[in-house]
């Protein structure tokens, strides 16, 4: 993967994650582009679209568009269960996940993906797990200051 | 209150504002302030400005000024404070940033961090954001995690590992023997990486490509045991075993089954087992056969197994849903050359989906249609084809229309029946038919010599209709200006016989060159017809000269000295016009490169027609010498 965007139908940027290095104002410009191309979309047409040199894949959940550039050789329906996937850990952290969630809470919604793909790839398969950590590392976070010897849980 | 409620009422401020001049002002005073923040000592809030800086630098601000406030927070003792900071770090920092630097030497630190969670923050930054020279200091950590005990540092150490490889493609050499080794992990994390590992490794090295080949059985193990497994409350997803690592191991086999015998055979069975058992009614079942199936046509599988596949792709066809039918198009592309009999089963499928409303969806239909053209079914291909030109998004036109030429070019039954495409291509989208294709028709017009009178006329009624349409209007003049008698003559046995006079075509063609719709190029066609007519039309050759003297003072070069040229072959060189101006041979196919040609047996060589002018030379008119050089060797177009 080589980035995935977040965003509302009024073309507002909720989240966005880069893979690869990509200059600012490169980044700006392709989000723009991409929103355009993306938000012109009728509802009932497919979720797959080649934008420039790359596959765009996006699905659109309530007011938000979840939208990932994947590499020629990827499966693009996989990367649909992908963004499914992120969509329940986002919904069952949160509780019953809206659009509200993810702007105040933006930086855990990065926590949350972080925790779920590296690099562009998943780490875990399995749901259960991956929501284990994030609450383990929020607990984490309220501890005032790491001991040395701190067990791993 | 509490730093955490800061943020987020910093967040209901900035939305709350009514214009983009007063967010402005809002974000203004609060990076003012964060600024301020940074300067100052720990004061227990930094996570929180920091963190504050993001959100402002996702709307669209500068951030810069942040960048070593997250070296310092990663540096921090704080869970909290790390957390932040390498999220920071991820945003505001990529390779390209000096700073990026500064925060290897805390990356490494942390990677030997007594918390787990601590060892991940440092292990996903790296594989965000890490540069050449940070991934070739720290891969030696990253070796050792590989062969941590904790499946949770394990599996992250894999995908950094991943990130390494791609970015520093030596360094998989490091990595290989632990990858091997992690084959035999039960957890599907660590599994999942390790096959996303391996996949790169061999896709970057022949050798390791060849060590890995030994793994097949292995592999084939594994997803057998995840096929036949039951339900599994962690890893199912819509009946279907952990989808996301099948994926992966297909793809894996993919890589390690091509050009080998060997390695294909071992994985036959199984392949046969996926696509016979895997149940497609939702997408995870759809992506793990669609996996398969592209596996199946690439490795050297049994025929008895790419017949499957290929009914997998016929089957996804005729899915309701239209994400499916898309890519069972895009696969079925793919294979439409080495497996062309058994795609052509379904191309009736494949042309009911040009109707589709989805504009993804019919330009892969339209692609694939033209791939299945073939002499057996071009008449009935032809009609669909020329339906969808009729009613398809512009942007799909001009392929169309392109592809309906070659298709034509290559199976036409007849003549006439070639001739009739043409027109039909050139009247229903002749705005969008490639520039290059205008001398190539000619050429196949000319070569149809029986066809010339019906051609002209057709021509002729559907330039009175639309001057619209360049390419029409260009090769309609050209047929007019070497048919002209045939069209004068009224009757044709092909069709419709009409009344045209002398006049009615000088009409036409005047009309397009005094249009504001004609282009250059497409008016120099015109004059060059008008001209030619003066050869073929007996009453009306005064108009003719009147109207070639008025464009001898035209604003446009190139119209004015063909203008110029046409008048001096009515003055001085009389009688040389008709010679000039005789009749087209028949144009073979290898001399249309020419752009000068050989005086032949007495017409100009007719050539590829210029393009229009560069925009500076049409505001300084050359004089009139420019004349000398018109026939023979002057080399122009026409």
């Amino acid at each position: 993967m080589r980035f995935m965007l977040l965003f509302s139908r009024q073309g507002k940027l909720r989240l966005q994650k880069w893979y690869t290095a990509t200059a600012e104002r490169d980044k700006k410009k392709m989000v723009r582009e991409l929103m355009q191309v993306v938000l012109a979309r009728k509802p009932k047409m497919c979720s797959f679209l080649e934008w420039r040199d790359l596959k765009i894949v996006y699905k659109r959940y309530a007011s938000l568009y979840f939208c990932c550039a994947v590499e020629e050789q990827d499966n693009e329906l996989i990367t649909l269960e992908v963004i499914h996937r992120f969509v329940e850990l986002l919904d069952k952290y949160f509780g019953s996940v809206c659009e509200l969630d993810i702007i105040f809470n933006f930086e855990k919604a990065y926590f949350i993906l972080d925790e779920f793909l590296m690099g562009g790839e998943i780490q875990d398969t399995s749901k259960k797990s991956v929501l284990k950590a994030i609450e383990q590392a929020d607990l984490l976070q309220e501890v005032r200051k790491l001991p040395h010897n701190m067990l791993c849980f | 209150m509490s730093p955490s409620v800061r943020l987020q009422e910093m967040i209901r401020v900035i939305r709350s504002a009514r214009t983009q001049g007063e967010e402005r002002g809002v974000i203004q005073r609060e990076c003012a302030a964060i600024r301020a923040q940074f300067r100052q000592a720990d004061n227990g809030g930094r996570s929180h400005n920091l963190a504050k800086l993001l959100y402002v630098h996702m709307l669209g601000y500068p951030a810069h000024f942040g960048q070593m406030e997250c070296v310092r927070l990663i540096a921090s003792p704080r869970y909290n404070e790390k957390r932040v900071g390498y999220l920071g770090a991820m945003m505001l920092l990529d390779e390209n940033q000096d700073a990026s630097l500064l925060i290897t030497n805390s990356i490494k630190n942390d990677l030997a961090h007594s918390s787990q969670y601590v060892q991940s923050l440092a292990l996903c930054t790296l594989a965000c954001m890490g540069s050449a020279e940070m991934c070739r200091d720290l891969a030696p950590e990253i070796d050792r995690l590989l062969r941590a005990s904790s499946s949770y540092i394990k599996k992250k150490a894999t995908l950094c590992a991943v990130h390494i490889v791609r970015k520093v493609p030596e360094l998989g050499e490091l990595f290989t023997p632990a990858a091997r080794a992690l084959l035999a992990e039960k957890n599907h994390g660590v599994l999942h990486g390790a096959v996303i590992l391996i996949t790169e490794l061999c896709e970057r090295n022949a050798q390791t490509l060849v060590q890995f080949r030994e793994a097949v059985p292995e592999l084939v193990h594994i997803m057998r045991g995840l096929v036949t497994s039951g339900y599994s409350p962690e890893h199912t997803v819509a009946g279907i075993s952990d989808p996301f690592l099948q994926v992966r191991i297909l793809r894996l086999l993919r890589i390690l089954g091509r050009n080998n015998d060997t390695a294909s055979d071992a994985m036959n069975d199984l392949l046969a087992q996926v696509a016979t058992n895997t149940d497609s009614s939702k997408t995870a079942g759809s992506a793990v056969l669609y996996e398969t199936v592209l596996t199946v046509m690439d490795i050297k599988s049994e025929s008895g197994l790419r017949v499957l596949a290929v009914n997998i792709l016929g089957r996804f066809l005729l899915n309701n849903d239209r994400n499916i039918r898309y890519i069972s198009m895009t696969s079925l592309q793919k294979i439409v050359s080495t497996d062309h009999n058994a795609v052509q089963r379904h191309r009736g499928t494949i042309v009911d989906c040009l109707k589709d409303q989805d504009a993804s969806v019919k330009r892969r239909a339209l692609e694939l249609s033209l791939a299945l053209v073939s002499a057996i079914n071009i008449r009935s291909m032809m009609k669909e084809l020329l339906l969808f030109l009729s009613t398809c998004p512009p942007e799909l036109k001009s392929h169309a229309a392109s592809g309906i030429f070659n298709a034509a070019e290559r199976y036409s039954p007849s003549q006439r029946w070639h001739i009739d495409t043409i027109l039909h291509v050139l009247i229903t989208a002749g705005a969008d038919v490639r520039d290059e294709t205008v001398p190539n028709l000619i050429q196949l017009i000319t070569n149809a010599s029986q066809l010339h009178c019906y051609t002209v006329h057709k021509l002729y009624r559907a330039l009175v209709a639309d001057i619209s349409q360049q390419p029409l209007v260009q090769v309609a003049c050209w047929c007019i200006g070497e048919y002209g008698d045939s069209l004068l003559q009224g009757d044709c046995e092909e069709t419709e016989p009409i009344q045209v006079t002398e006049d009615d075509i000088l009409d036409a063609l005047e009309t397009v060159l005094q249009s504001h719709m004609s282009s250059p190029a497409t008016r120099g066609f015109a004059l060059t017809a008008t001209m030619k007519l003066s050869t073929r039309i007996t009453e009306n050759v005064d108009r003719i000269r009147s109207i070639v003297s008025i464009y001898g003072s035209c604003m446009d070069v190139e119209l004015q000295q063909r203008a110029v040229e046409y008048n001096a072959l009515f003055k001085k060189y009389d009688h040389m016009r008709a010679a000039v101006l005789e009749k087209m041979p028949v144009m073979d196919r290898s001399s249309m490169g020419q752009t000068n040609g050989e005086s032949g047996g007495g017409g100009v060589q007719e050539l590829e027609p210029t393009k229009p002018k560069q925009p500076e030379m049409m505001v300084a008119p050359q004089p009139a010498s420019q004349v000398g050089g018109g026939e023979g060797g002057g080399g122009h177009g026409f």
